[in-house]
């Protein structure tokens, strides 16, 4: 034990070891109020982390060659020993890391978290939200299975709907004319290294962003107001040991749901691998009925929901895009004079109701066939969708808000 | 000390140095930039190819591989091509007026035979392939349908000229590639200069 002493004081002396331990995690207040919408965001780490570990053995036994990608996946899945488990385990983690981000999302938008002083914050996290979204559809791409050449092919195939650079655009990221073997080689580039590195380094970003600023909580009052002798919040307590704790009973929950699906249903009916991506892909043929991956069915449903304008494809292009990264206006759309959903009045849950809504039915027609009466329902989804943001600033201005508290309320 | 500061000396050099930095920073991007651009082993690829056509039944249509994407032929029966002229109202571009095909295929069956059809099977939409659904008015497709292509992603409809229908989200008619005869039997697909010599 002195031993162990001498050596975190020769270390401390050169590195701010303790210093580092104190301000992240043993003197970091959180409010004492975090209820289980404060989860997702330990969950969302603890995801990168099995993603990160998964895919480095994934990497060790897959060939990212069109003539023989499909072949060393079911190699994967067939020959290398618990090679199916790492897979299914990646492949489950992938769906659940969106899962654990939109719920981690939604949070902050019922609790307000994306406000003054949490704007940057919010920013860094829509990024990392971008970032992932590239990570997953790359990453979909390497089994190169018929689901993920059609998907590659029509994602791809947005950008060249883009005016006058279109066409150029969209050979740069292929590679090639068509999607191809060195798509796939750098697909396979930017999945293993670039995004993974990227993700890395903004979410140690998004980190150090919100130590400096402190957590928001449930009822979107700011604990730093009101301090002790000592300058510690009267509303905080220490992030270790008592928020790990917490965090443990939802990481072991988690990761009983996690198992379940690995063991009992890892291609989840469909949603999480889909059943077109057990065929090879075949540029001369596209299955007869394709859709994306869950997590990207409510922007897809968008896109198809916009019709050609000025025989162009690209405002449905750009809805979709808007669509995407319309969460990063919050922190100015909001004009409301609280932040948490606790105290807001009927008009903005009515709002939130609606958005809600409209996210999970546009998610599920963006799975179903493009037939005339789900355009239409598409249609209206996406309005109900793009009025959440932009009668933003005028439902939360004349909304009945309730008083805040002066201190957090908890249980 | 700050007193003796030339301040616009300083600014001039800061400014000189970040401008030569910037420089030497896109150079040493151009490479990285360049090795995105498709390969001269793909630019390569993509050589004409020839197709034995005298086994396509009337009505049927054959797929082949060129550049990497589908190209359909199809030959046509009468009662199709009959049915071609029936709907020009329903198309967004019945007159192919949009340079979708060669110019000896601006005709009204947008073919050099009107029996033989020859077309690129990529949407014109997001690029994926239709389907080939020459019945006419079947269940799922409705009474209107006179056959043609379904594209099942995102639902765009195309004639058996490959007219793309009115509402569909593809903008334009499907692209019909340069092609020629080299026999009553054998088409060369991506090549339509050299007459008889492929």
């Amino acid at each position: 034990m002195k031993y162990l002493k001498n050596l975190l004081g020769w270390v401390d002396e050169r590195f701010p070891l303790i210093e580092t331990w104190e301000f992240h995690l043993s003197k970091y207040y959180a409010p004492k109020n975090f209820n289980f919408w404060y989860f997702f965001g330990s969950l969302a780490l603890l995801v990168l982390v099995i993603q990160i570990v998964s895919g480095i053995f994934l990497t060790m036994s897959y060939k990212p060659d069109a003539l023989i990608a499909f072949a060393s996946v079911e190699y994967i899945m067939r020959d290398v020993q618990s090679g199916w488990l790492i897979r299914y385990i990646h492949s489950t983690g992938a769906s659940m890391f969106f899962i654990v981000v939109y719920l981690h999302m939604f949070r902050g938008m019922i609790y307000g978290s994306y406000r003054k002083p949490r704007e940057l914050l919010w920013i860094i996290g829509v990024v990392i939200y971008l970032a992932l979204m590239a990570e997953a559809f790359m990453g979909y791409l390497l089994p190169w299975g018929q689901m993920s050449f059609w998907g590659a092919q029509v994602i791809v195939n947005l950008f060249s709907s883009v005016p006058f650079v279109g066409n150029e655009l969209s050979v740069l990221i292929r590679g090639d004319f068509v999607i191809s073997d060195a798509t796939l080689n750098r697909f396979f580039a930017l999945h293993v290294i670039a995004i993974p590195l990227l993700l890395a380094g903004i979410v140690f970003v998004h980190l150090v962003a919100l130590h400096a600023v402190g957590s928001n909580n449930p009822d979107g009052i700011e604990i730093k107001k009101k301090k002790d002798a000592n300058g510690i919040p009267l509303d905080g307590i220490p992030f270790f040991p008592y928020v790990v704790l917490k965090d443990i009973v939802a990481v072991v929950l988690f990761l009983i749901v996690f198992c379940a699906i690995v063991f009992f249903a890892p291609d989840m009916g469909g949603y999480f691998i889909e059943a077109n991506n057990f065929v090879p892909a075949n540029p001369m043929q596209t299955p007869a009925h394709i859709a994306p991956v869950w997590y990207f069915t409510p922007y897809y449903a968008i896109l198809r929901a916009v019709p050609p304008l000025f025989g162009s494809q690209f405002p449905g292009v750009i809805a979709m895009g808007v669509a995407a990264v319309a969460v990063l206006f919050l922190p100015w759309l909001d004009r409301g004079p609280v932040k948490s959903i606790r105290y807001r009045g009927t008009l903005y849950k009515g709002f939130l109701a609606s958005f809600v809504i409209s996210f999970i039915g546009l998610g599920y027609l963006g799975l179903m066939p493009a037939t005339p009466t789900y355009t239409v329902i598409s249609q209206v989804l996406s309005v109900v969708y793009f009025a959440f943001f932009i009668l933003m600033p005028w439902y939360t201005k004349i909304d009945k808000c309730k008083p805040e508290p002066d201190r957090v309320t908890s249980k | 000390m700050t007193d003796n500061v030339d301040r616009s000396k300083r600014r001039l050099l800061l400014a000189a140095t970040s401008a030569a930095g910037g420089v030497a920073a896109a150079g040493m991007a151009t490479p990285f930039v360049l090795s995105f651009m498709p390969s001269e082993r793909a630019k390569a690829a993509g050589a004409p190819v020839e197709v034995d056509i005298s086994g396509i039944e009337p009505g049927t249509m054959k797929v082949v591989e060129w550049q990497g994407k589908p190209v359909w032929v199809v030959r046509r029966t009468q009662e199709m091509i009959d049915l071609l002229a029936k709907h020009d109202g329903e198309l967004t571009d019945p007159a192919c007026n949009v340079p979708q095909q060669p110019d000896y295929c601006n005709n009204p069956n947008r073919s050099i035979k009107p029996e033989v059809f020859v077309v690129i099977g990529i949407c014109t939409h997001l690029g994926c392939s239709p389907s080939y659904r020459p019945e006419v008015a079947p269940v799922d497709l409705g009474a209107n349908w006179a056959g043609g292509w379904f594209c099942p992603c995102h639902g765009s409809r195309f004639d058996l000229s490959a007219r793309v229908y009115k509402g569909s989200p593809a903008p334009t008619n499907l692209i019909v590639p340069p092609h020629q005869y080299l026999s009553e039997t054998v088409l060369l697909i991506g090549d339509d200069k050299q007459k008889g010599a492929a």
